[in-house]
């Protein structure tokens, strides 16, 4: 048996909104083949499958907000059977609704009332009463923990509480004043909102240090003019594929940048996982994955950025962008900064920025001359690395940006 | 003087008139059969020999035709109290009421005021079948530019008609026929209003709106629901137009279940806006959908087997009712 869940989306998001299922019971399910589409407070986002199954049933209705890691899907494995499905969902009921707590009577109602053994209907849209729906809202509680006894197994007002008071710890306080202070459904809000929980968490706990470097890009610049004078414009290549396979290939060499602080331990990434930070129109960022940036070559990091870029600000990320980055990329040279030096996007140990391309006056080789410069900085988890590696890692990734062909196919 | 009596609804209709009569030298009666016979439902019942016929005045069989003359009267100053048998041949005075009497004050630019009212029987319940039978108070309760008037009870029936007089505007005042012999003390002198519903029963969980000849039935629902734990509150709407929404609204909000019972039939009737008025103003109060229990939609039959079966009992507003509580009522 399979449990499909929601997948972790990244470290500000813990929560979302199922919008609708691709799959329905009896479908085939293969790797990677997006399952359903849950809205975060960031973006909607395609969730994709990582098994290959068949779907036994669909346990979550659209229009449920359901945290991270809660079963939406039972798959079955090859030569599984639906009873087979129907036993492991009777053995693990209790993790499915919580049965633990208490069912809801009315208030006026005798002892005699008989128990309500109610599940909740899985083929139509849940049923909340408008009532209880805004004391949810009030009470910081997630429906999609409360157990319904009104007709056809609506909740009800009297359940919210219930549930309410039965997991007092269920909604945080700060969170509240929050939510309070902007009207439910303001999306840029929400978003912001998110944004502060990240942020404030990353300075909160995390030691940053922060080191620049100035890189020389004559010869990158010169070998981009010269490949993309043979090719057409929609082909051309820029600056930021060069930035992100140099980042990459860099951090082979120093995996203590590129991974996660979890609880107490560095655990370092499988994989070049490089986030893209793609600020919205509307307000705020997301920094979804090119994966396995180290190896791939430049002209396909070019497309897949232009396509992450245009997906970003239309609203339709993977769970796997969304989830996987191991490291950030932040370019404000656009906006006509000179350097950045970055706010780490926890659980990450690093952030690499790349800030305006300008003529400087430059030595080489003893001459004074004019050279494009670009200012590479890196803020770091002190708790993992220290400056002296984090100096290193600046330096191999100038040195990687002097020979860009290597870079083109440097994929090993 | 403020001494309780015991009354019939039929008794305190009577006395109203009389009263009425007594008070102002402009109130008369008229309609058929209201003098000699004594109005068909009893209610004009010696009215005649104590008023004489110039004030108690029996009319052909044409509806359109005294109420016309009611209208004629009422704009040249008197106070007229048109009695029609039952609300189904109101029908034939429809033109009077909707395009003359509802509509002459604000024709005239509010110079002419229409000081009438009108009393008519309705519902059912007494196999008189479907010409006598229906209850269309709820198409009267469309129009602007008359009130109407749904006693429930004794003291209504005794206290409505004095201030329905006193309104410049036409006023139409519904009796069930399943009242009349009702009997309730009441006191004597008791004030009533003609602009608020009332809560009829106190309760916490559930509110039952009616009015009229459903209030018994509504009440002896809410009394059944006390074995289930239901607490339920009972709104009589005593007035159907205009409706006192705020009355039901702040009952629902606080009760977030609705049940409304009308003897019209679901289909567009006063039940439906009274259900829309709900889901546009307590929509995020309720903790159920809007239940209603109405007519079947036949005309009433005549059988009694088959017009119980026709019109809302208390069984299925006691039914309606727990439903609203799912699993935990059942």
């Amino acid at each position: 048996m399979i449990e499909f869940k929601l997948p972790y989306l990244g470290a500000d998001i813990d929560e979302g909104t199922l919008l609708e299922w691709h799959v329905k019971p009896g479908d085939r399910v293969t790797k990677g083949a997006v399952v359903a589409v849950v809205d975060t407070a960031k973006a909607a986002v395609d969730i994709e499958s990582w098994e290959e199954g068949t779907v036994s049933e669909l346990l979550i209705e659209p229009d449920n907000l359901i945290p991270v890691g809660a079963t939406m899907a039972l798959l079955l494995e090859s030569g599984e059977s639906a009873e087979q499905a129907a036993q492991w969902k009777a053995a693990h009921a209790a993790t499915l609704v919580p049965a633990t707590a208490p069912r809801p009577q009315l208030a006026a109602m005798g002892s005699g009332a008989p128990v309500v053994t109610a599940q909740p209907a899985t083929a139509a849209r849940r049923r909340v009463s408008p009532a209880a729906r805004k004391r949810a809202d009030e009470l910081g509680v997630k429906l999609e923990r409360v157990l319904g006894t009104g007709p056809d197994g609506a909740v009800t007002v009297a359940d919210v509480e219930q549930a309410a008071s039965a997991a007092p710890a269920v909604a945080p306080p700060p969170k509240e004043e929050a939510v309070q202070a902007h009207p439910p459904g303001d999306k840029a809000a929400e978003m912001r909102r998110i944004i502060a929980a990240a942020m404030a968490r990353s300075k909160r706990e995390i030691p940053h240090y922060y080191l620049a470097e100035e890189v020389p890009l004559t010869r990158a610049m010169q070998w981009l003019a010269d490949t993309n004078a043979t090719r057409p414009i929609t082909e051309r290549l820029l600056l930021a594929p060069l930035y992100v396979k140099a980042v990459a290939v860099a951090l082979k060499q120093f995996p203590e940048l590129n991974g996660f602080w979890r609880d107490t331990d560095f655990v370092p990434g499988v994989g070049i996982h490089v986030g893209v930070a793609i600020s919205l129109r509307q307000g705020g960022l997301i920094a979804p994955a090119i994966h396995d940036a180290d190896q791939k070559d430049l002209h396909p990091l070019m497309r897949e950025l232009g396509d992450l870029v245009k997906r970003t600000r239309a609203g339709s990320l993977k769970s796997s962008e969304m989830a996987d980055p191991t490291v950030t990329i932040t370019n404000l040279g656009d906006q006509g900064v000179d350097s950045v030096f970055g706010v780490i996007y926890p659980p990450q140990v690093a952030l690499v920025g790349f800030g305006r391309v300008r003529q400087r006056p430059w030595v080489v080789d003893g001459q004074l001359r004019i050279a494009p410069i670009v200012t590479a900085s890196l803020a770091a988890d002190h708790r993992v690395s220290d400056g002296h590696r984090g100096g290193l890692f600046l330096a191999a990734v100038r040195d990687l940006l002097q020979t860009p062909e290597k870079l083109a196919s440097q994929n090993d | 003087m403020n001494a309780a009596r015991k009354l019939t609804y039929r008794d305190a209709l009577r006395e109203a008139m009389r009263e009425a009569m007594q008070r102002d030298g402009r109130v008369f009666v008229m309609g058929e059969d209201v003098g000699r016979y004594g109005g068909t439902y009893a209610v004009t019942k010696g009215l005649l020999e104590e008023f004489g016929a110039e004030r108690v005045r029996d009319t052909p069989l044409s509806e359109l035709a005294f109420v016309g003359t009611g209208i004629g009267a009422a704009l040249g100053g008197m106070r007229p109290i048109v009695e029609v048998m039952t609300v189904n041949f109101s029908l034939l005075a429809l033109d009077q009421i909707v395009n003359n009497a509802a509509t002459i004050r604000h024709m005239s630019g509010g110079q002419f005021s229409i000081p009438l009212v009108i009393r008519m029987t309705t519902g059912a319940g007494r196999q008189l079948a479907a010409q006598h039978s229906h209850s269309l108070e709820g198409w009267y309760a469309h129009v602007p530019g008359i009130k109407v008037l749904a006693p429930a009870t004794v003291e209504d029936a005794r206290g409505m008609l004095w201030p329905a007089l006193e309104d410049p505007d036409p006023v139409l005042i519904f009796e069930h026929a399943q009242l009349f012999g009702v009997t309730a003390e009441v006191s004597e002198g008791a004030v009533v209003d003609i602009r608020h519903a009332k809560v009829a029963r106190e309760g916490a969980n559930v509110t039952l709106i009616t009015y009229g000849g459903m209030l018994p039935k509504a009440l002896q629902a809410a009394q059944e629901l006390v074995a289930d734990g239901i607490e339920a509150e009972v709104i009589d709407l005593r007035v159907l137009r205009p409706l006192d929404s705020e009355s039901f609204l702040a009952s629902v909000r606080k009760t977030r279940r609705a049940v409304v019972i009308d003897e019209g039939w679901r289909s567009g009737s006063l039940s439906a806006e009274i259900s829309a008025r709900i889901m546009e103003q307590a929509f995020f109060d309720l903790d159920a959908p809007v239940a209603r229990v109405c007519s079947e939609e036949v005309p009433i039959p005549y059988p009694k087997h088959l017009e119980d079966a026709a019109l809302p009992q208390v069984d299925k507003i006691v039914a309606a009712a727990r439903a609203l509580f799912g699993a935990a009522a059942q």
